[in-house]
């Protein structure tokens, strides 16, 4: 090997946000019906400044900015992708997709169904979740357990730096609406990708550290501080099985419910709020189909029920957080 | 009526016969609603049929259309078959959409009908996006978008007519004033009723036509959608109508005078366009006997077909929830 396909075959040190914007580019080159719009992507360079340089490189026409019209351009890109594009759109945050939802859920998730299978809606809406950077109540909900409540909707999760770089084109090749929800604490996240890995799969969860005495469910920004604690429990001598679900719809049941019946034990984090979340969801399959296959009822380690906060000390207060999680775990380890 | 020159007498049977289609269909499906065959929400069309009508006749089969849940003109002025349309309202495997969607949304791909928009104004941003893909693909082709003047109340005008203009979309807006918002009448809902003057606010061409008389209507609609192809712009058709009866199935009609639906009534686009051409030669007795020879012919037949079609099995339930694959 010489020293250039060494170089080339090297891990490669970047961050989430690097892998967001090498797999847009790497989409919109590939295929000439793939462009991207939205919100300040072009000129601007995105708000967490993913598409920073792409319009000047791709042009306007496939790096498109958008006027504030969630609606509309949600729904163009809706009627793009049933008359045969491929585009991404991207919206600033989960809250002002909020703005947009007529056109994901009554559009987006039915036209297939109704229309007898006549018409796919091949397109991909990425946007930013999730609390920490005190940005308050109308820019931190975590509401893709929402979403994943949509029949005809796929919901993508990625919490590792692989994912961000490939999840993409897999949500392009699919032919279905995909939300991708990106944590905004993860886009500062560096780690190494892997050159030799070339895309990922769109189905499955994916045990993300392996152990024997408790499965820690996790998704997006949840995961590494999910990771941190099994590394605690670790230090202790609880052996925490991590799981991150990836794919919040459909469900990867199977990896959960195998990973639940041998560790017999399960705590299930969740930035979304309690109620009626996404973790609500994951504890009744696993008690619908593993019930007697466990030693302790299901933990949950949910976002508290409030508007996000935000002061610092409060809104941290209002998420989960690696010692929550870890004590959660250890509650059902040594029982009172 | 305006610009009859330039229609020939072939032109004016079919427009009159599409209409006749439109109406006569629509009156079978009243009965067969009483009989309690077609159910759900049905939006009829009764005095609206000018507008569709006179819209999609000048369209070229790459052209594409939106349009609302009171689509049955739609679909039928743009070539559905009567027979997949009546299963379809029979919730029949057989029907358009294998009894998925209904009266309320029908869809043809191969028609480029993207549907039956049940959600007012829900329709105009699907409009941009379909208008901005042909561009972008290099297809020399129109989008019509219709709605009413409900939607215009709606977020969605504003934000489409923007965007439209904005990034120059080859997009039709077609308006079907029918004066009522369900019941909410348009002096009561729009600060400015008049609603083709909106158009000026975002740099587009529009112009307001007799809704009740389809050579106007044709007229116009050539003329925009010339406009809208040439110059690769968005216009604003406004087509003042009325529709004769209740807005769904179940509707007391409070909100308006038996009066003013008599008034109304007087200016029927089918019994308006008969009279003219009849006066002026162009249409004689004998072509409208032969019409409506053809379409109960037409009508018998589909609900023979919608009657002998089958039941999607429920194990089918889920199919087309998720795709396989994008139809190429």
């Amino acid at each position: 090997m010489n020293a250039e396909a060494r170089a080339a075959a090297a891990p490669q040190r970047v961050t989430y946000r690097e892998a967001c914007k090498q797999a847009i580019r790497a989409a919109i080159l590939a295929d000439k019906r793939v462009f991207l719009m939205g919100e300040d992507v072009a000129r601007y360079g995105g708000c967490y400044a993913v598409t920073k340089g792409l319009a000047a490189e791709l042009g306007e026409d496939r790096i498109r900015d958008t006027p504030l019209s969630e609606a509309a351009y949600v729904g163009a890109g809706i009627g793009a992708a049933m008359s045969g594009m491929r585009p991404i759109v991207e919206i600033m945050t989960v809250n002002f997709a909020l703005l947009a939802l007529d056109q994901i859920i009554n559009n987006a998730a039915t036209i297939p169904h109704m229309s007898g299978g006549q018409i796919a809606i091949p397109l991909v809406i990425r946007m930013a979740t999730g609390a920490g950077r005190q940005l308050a109540a109308q820019h931190s909900h975590s509401l893709e357990g929402w979403f994943a409540h949509i029949p005809g909707l796929k919901i993508l999760a990625p919490a590792t730096i692989e994912d961000a770089r490939h999840m993409l084109q897999a949500a392009l090749d699919d032919p279905n609406p995909v939300l991708i929800f990106e944590h905004v604490m993860l886009y500062n996240e560096e780690g190494s990708l892997d050159p030799t890995v070339t895309g990922v799969d769109i189905k499955s969860a994916k045990i993300r550290r392996p152990g024997r005495d408790v499965t820690l469910v996790a998704y997006g920004g949840g995961l590494g501080k999910t990771l941190a604690a099994a590394e605690t429990l670790h230090a202790e001598g609880i052996e925490a099985e991590v799981i991150d679900l990836r794919v919040l719809r459909p469900l990867d049941e199977a990896t959960v419910l195998g990973s639940a019946t041998r560790t017999r034990r399960v705590v299930i984090v969740d930035e979304g709020w309690r109620s009626g979340s996404l973790s609500a969801e994951v504890a009744a399959r696993i008690g619908e189909a593993a019930f007697f296959d466990l030693d302790a009822p299901i933990r949950r380690v949910c976002g508290r029920e409030v508007p996000t906060p935000y002061a610092a000390h409060l809104e941290q207060a209002s998420l989960p957080q690696s010692t929550s999680i870890a004590a959660a775990a250890r509650e059902l380890i040594k029982p009172r | 009526m305006t610009d009859k020159v330039h229609l020939d007498r072939a032109h004016l049977l079919r427009l009159l016969a599409q209409m006749m289609r439109v109406r006569r269909y629509e009156e079978k499906c009243v009965e067969l609603y009483e009989a309690e065959k077609i159910r759900g929400f049905m939006h009829l069309y009764d005095g609206e049929e000018a507008v569709s009508v006179g819209v999609i006749e000048p369209l070229a089969p790459e052209d594409a259309i939106v349009a609302t849940y009171r689509e049955h003109g739609q679909a039928l002025a743009r070539g559905i078959g009567m027979n997949a349309l009546m299963a379809e309202l029979y919730g029949k495997k057989e029907g358009c959409c294998r009894g998925r969607g209904g009266s309320m949304h029908i869809f043809d791909r191969a028609l480029r009908l993207y549907g039956g928009n049940a959600i007012v104004g829900g329709g105009l941003p699907l409009a941009v996006g379909i208008a901005l893909a042909d561009k972008e693909l290099g297809r020399k082709s129109a989008t019509v978008c219709f709605f009413g003047d409900g939607a215009v109340d709606e977020g969605t005008f504003h934000e489409s007519m923007n965007l439209a203009a904005l990034w120059r979309l080859p997009v039709l807006f077609v308006c079907e004033n029918n004066k009522y918002a369900m019941g909410m009448a348009i002096e009561r809902a729009e600060s400015e009723p008049h609603i083709a003057r909106k158009a000026a606010a975002y740099g587009m061409a529009s112009e307001t036509v007799d809704g009740m008389d389809v050579v106007a209507v044709a007229v116009a609609a050539r003329r925009a959608l010339a406009n809208v192809k040439d110059k690769s712009v968005p216009f604003l058709l406004e087509c003042e109508t009325y529709r004769f009866r209740a807005h769904s199935m179940f509707d007391a009609q409070l909100y308006r005078t038996r009066e003013e639906i008599a008034a109304w009534r007087k200016r029927d686009p089918i019994q308006q366009l008969r009279s003219w051409a009849g006066q002026n030669g162009l249409i004689h007795d004998s072509d409208t006997e032969r019409i409506e020879t053809d379409i109960e012919a037409e009508i018998d037949a589909a609900v023979a077909f919608a009657e002998a079609g089958t039941l999607e099995p429920v194990e089918e339930l889920e199919l087309f929830v998720y795709m396989e694959q994008t139809p190429a």
